[in-house]
C-alpha cells in the first residue's frame, strides 16, 4: 500500500518536475553560465565577471536600477494606499450580497490583457484624448495638455496594473476580522486612525505583506507600462534588459543584468520584511 | 438507421477535416508588418495550397529570434540588407541561397547585384532585394513649412511636436545632420565612438523638444494625422499614406539624405520548408503581385517592371517626394560591421536614461 503511495506520488509529481527542470531550471542554468562569459580584447569569449562589473562602473546602469527600485516602492505604497479601503469596504461595509459584484468589477478590467488597458489609458490621456477634450469643450483648458509620457502618468498605470494583487490578498485577511473588535475599540473611545493602525492594520498584515511582495516583483518586472506610458524618460531597468538583448546583441550583458535583478530585487524585499519585522513563512501560510 | 447515417456522416466531415489540415503546407514567414498583404497570402494559398503564417518584426528583433533557435522555427525572414553579413558571420543563422531556384530575370539586375555583395559571407551571398525605401521627415506643412532637413529634429520651434525612434537610424540621420558621414566611419571603431558620442550630445540637447521616441508605426501615423506631431522621422511610405488623407502631411527628402534601405529575403538555416520559402519569393517578386504590394504599401519593390502596373497616385509619390537629384542624394546602408552595434546601444541606453 504504501508503494502505491509512493508510485502515484511519483506520477503526478512528474509533469511538473519536468516542467520545472526543462522550462526554468536549464534555460536559467545557461542564461548564468552566459553572464559570466565575456570577449576579450582579441574578439574570444573567456569567463570574466566583466559583465557584473559593468553594472556597477557604469553610473547609467545602476542609476536606472535604484530609479526602477525607489519608484516600485512607490507604486507599491500608493496601491496599498488605495486597496485597504476598497477591499474595508468590500468586507465590511457593503451588504454581502453587493460585495460578490464589487469583487466582479474589480476583476472585470483584468480579463483583457495588459496591453489593451495601457492603450486605453492613452487613448484617455492623450493630447488628442477623451479627457483633454471634455476639459477643454467645459472651458476648464484654453487647449489641449499633454498627459502622457510622464512620471506621474507611467505611476498611474502601474497602480491602475497592480490594484487587483493588492485587493485580493487584503480581503481574503479582512474577512476574517471580527467587527466586534472595531465596535468595541470605538466603545472604548478610540478614534478612526487609532483604530485602523492598531486593530486593521495589525489584523492583515499577512495579506500587506504578500500582497506588496507580489505588488513590487511586478512593478519591478513590467516593461510595457513604463514604455508606452512613460515616453521617453522612462528607461526601466527591464527596458535595460531588453535594450541588451535586441539592440546591442549582448546577450551575456543582458543575462547578467537579469541575475541582477532578480538579487537586488529579492535584497530588497528581504530588507523590507526585516525591517517590518515580518516572516516570509508566517505570510505565506 | 437516420442516427446512424448521421454518425457515419460526422465522422467523415471530421476525417476530411483532418485530412485537410494534415495535406495544408505551411510557410513560416519572419517579416514586417505590411509585407504579407491578405490579398496576396490569399492567392498564394490558392495557387500552391500552402498556407502562410507570418510574425512580424523588425530587424532587431529578427535576429534575436533566429539567433535564440540558431536559425530555427521560420522557413523565410526579411532582414534588411545591411544587417546581414556579419550578422551571419557570427551566429550563422541563415543558409546560402540557391539562385537557379529564383526567377532572377524579374528582378531589377543593379539590386539583385548589390544585395549579393553585400551579404556575401565566405564567397556565399544570402539574401535577394525584395522591396526598397528611406527613412526621411513626414512633416506637416501647414505647421513646419520650412522643415527640410534633420536638423529641424532639434529645431526649438518645434518643441513638443517632434517625434522619431531611438533606433539605429536615427543614430545614423544625426550624425548626417552634424555634416559628418557614418558610413565612412564604419571601419574604423575608434572614429565611430566618437562620432556616436556627438550624436549622443545632440540627441540629449534635443531630448526636451521630443514629444516622444516612438515605437509603434501606426501609433506615429496616428499622432500626425490628429496634429500632435509635426515633424517626424519615419519611413516614405508612412508619410505617402497620410498625404493620401490630408494634403498637407508629406514625406520629405532631407537635404542631407534620405537613408535608403532595402529589405531581402533571406532562408534561415534550419528552415524546414526551403521549397515554400523559394515558392514565396518568386511569388512576391512577380510584377503584377509586387505592383499589388506597392499599391497597398506605397513601398517600391525590386521586381522589375512592377512599378509600370502601379496606381497612378502611388508613382506620384516617387516623383513628388525624389526629383532626380534626390535621388542620387539618397545615402544606401552599406553592410554594418560587428561591433558598432554594441556603442550604438549603449549611446541609446545614455539618450533614453538622460534628464
Amino acid at each position: 500500500m504504501k508503494n502505491h503511495g509512493r508510485w502515484y506520488l511519483f506520477f503526478f509529481l512528474t509533469p511538473i518536475l519536468l516542467w520545472l527542470f526543462l522550462m526554468i531550471l536549464l534555460p536559467h542554468m545557461d542564461l548564468l553560465i552566459m553572464s559570466f562569459r565575456a570577449e576579450d580584447d582579441f574578439g574570444e569569449m573567456v569567463w570574466s565577471f566583466a559583465n557584473y562589473l559593468n553594472f556597477f562602473e557604469e553610473p547609467i546602469y545602476w542609476a536606472t536600477f535604484a530609479r526602477t527600485a525607489l519608484y516600485s516602492i512607490l507604486v507599491t505604497v500608493l496601491t496599498f494606499i488605495i486597496a485597504l479601503p476598497v477591499s474595508f469596504y468590500i468586507t465590511h461595509v457593503v451588504a454581502p450580497k453587493f460585495s460578490g459584484f464589487l469583487m466582479l468589477l474589480l476583476l472585470l478590467p483584468f480579463w483583457v490583457s495588459e496591453l489593451v488597458r495601457v492603450y486605453g489609458w492613452m487613448i484617455l490621456l492623450r493630447e488628442s484624448g477623451v479627457i483633454n477634450h471634455f476639459l477643454v469643450q467645459m472651458g476648464i483648458l484654453d487647449k489641449p495638455v499633454e498627459m502622457l509620457y510622464n512620471d506621474a502618468t507611467m505611476i498611474l498605470g502601474l497602480v491602475y496594473t497592480s490594484m487587483l494583487f493588492m485587493v485580493v490578498p487584503l480581503i481574503s485577511v479582512l474577512e476574517s476580522l471580527d467587527k466586534s473588535l472595531i465596535e468595541a475599540a470605538y466603545d472604548l473611545g478610540a478614534n478612526m486612525w487609532t483604530i485602523l493602525v492598531r486593530i486593521i492594520i495589525p489584523h492583515s498584515m499577512p495579506g500587506i505583506v504578500s500582497g506588496s511582495i507580489v505588488v513590487f516583483m511586478l512593478t519591478l518586472g513590467n516593461y510595457l507600462t513604463p514604455n508606452l506610458m512613460g515616453g521617453k524618460n522612462s528607461l526601466w531597468f527591464t527596458e535595460q534588459i531588453y535594450n541588451q538583448f535586441i539592440a546591442s546583441f549582448n546577450w551575456n550583458q543582458g543575462s547578467a543584468f537579469g541575475f541582477l535583478l532578480l538579487i537586488l530585487s529579492s535584497l530588497i524585499i528581504w530588507a523590507g520584511l526585516k525591517l517590518t519585522g515580518q516572516k516570509l513563512s508566517k505570510v505565506v501560510k | 438507421m437516420k442516427k446512424a447515417i448521421l454518425v457515419v456522416l460526422l465522422i467523415s466531415m471530421f476525417l476530411i477535416a483532418g485530412l485537410g489540415q494534415a495535406s495544408a503546407e505551411t510557410l513560416e514567414l519572419l517579416t514586417w508588418k505590411g509585407y504579407a498583404p491578405k490579398v496576396l497570402v490569399e492567392k498564394f494559398e490558392k495557387e500552391t495550397g500552402i498556407t502562410v503564417k507570418a510574425t512580424f518584426t523588425n530587424n532587431e528583433e529578427m535576429i534575436a529570434k533566429l539567433r535564440a533557435t540558431r536559425g530555427a522555427g521560420f522557413d523565410l525572414a526579411q532582414p534588411s540588407q545591411d544587417r546581414i553579413s556579419s550578422v551571419q558571420a557570427k551566429f550563422k543563422i541563415y543558409q546560402p541561397l540557391d539562385y537557379s531556384k529564383i526567377t532572377t530575370s524579374q528582378i531589377i539586375p543593379s539590386m539583385l547585384d548589390a544585395v549579393k555583395k553585400n551579404t556575401q559571407v565566405k564567397g556565399e551571398s544570402h539574401a535577394v532585394p525584395f522591396c526598397w525605401g528611406t527613412s526621411g521627415l513626414i512633416v506637416n506643412k501647414k505647421y513646419a513649412p520650412e522643415a527640410n532637413d534633420y536638423s529641424a529634429l532639434f529645431d526649438k520651434k518645434y518643441e513638443g511636436r517632434v517625434s522619431y525612434r531611438l533606433k539605429r537610424p536615427t543614430l545614423i540621420a544625426t550624425a548626417f545632420s552634424l555634416g559628418d558621414d557614418p558610413f565612412a566611419k564604419y571601419g574604423d571603431v575608434k572614429a565611430y565612438k566618437a562620432l556616436m558620442d556627438q550624436v549622443q550630445d545632440t540627441l540629449v540637447q534635443g531630448k526636451p523638444l521630443v514629444k516622444n521616441y516612438w515605437a509603434n508605426g501606426d501609433a506615429l501615423l496616428q499622432s500626425m494625422r490628429s496634429g500632435e506631431v509635426y515633424v517626424a522621422m519615419a519611413w516614405d511610405n508612412g508619410g505617402w499614406k497620410l498625404h493620401r488623407d490630408n494634403p498637407e502631411i508629406d514625406f520629405v527628402a532631407p537635404k542631407s539624405g534620405a537613408l535608403g534601405w532595402i529589405d531581402t529575403f533571406a532562408i534561415p538555416a534550419k528552415a524546414k520548408n526551403v521549397e515554400a520559402a523559394y515558392k514565396w519569393i518568386n511569388f512576391m517578386l512577380r510584377p503584377e503581385n509586387a505592383a499589388v504590394f506597392t499599391n497597398i504599401e506605397k513601398c517600391a519593390t525590386a521586381s522589375d517592371g512592377a512599378i509600370k502596373l502601379t496606381d497612378a497616385a502611388v508613382r506620384d509619390n516617387f516623383e513628388r517626394t525624389f526629383p532626380k537629384k534626390d535621388i542620387d542624394n539618397i545615402n544606401w546602408y552599406p553592410p554594418v560591421p560587428a561591433k558598432l552595434e554594441s556603442i550604438e546601444g549603449k549611446t541609446m541606453d545614455k539618450v533614453k536614461a538622460s534628464k
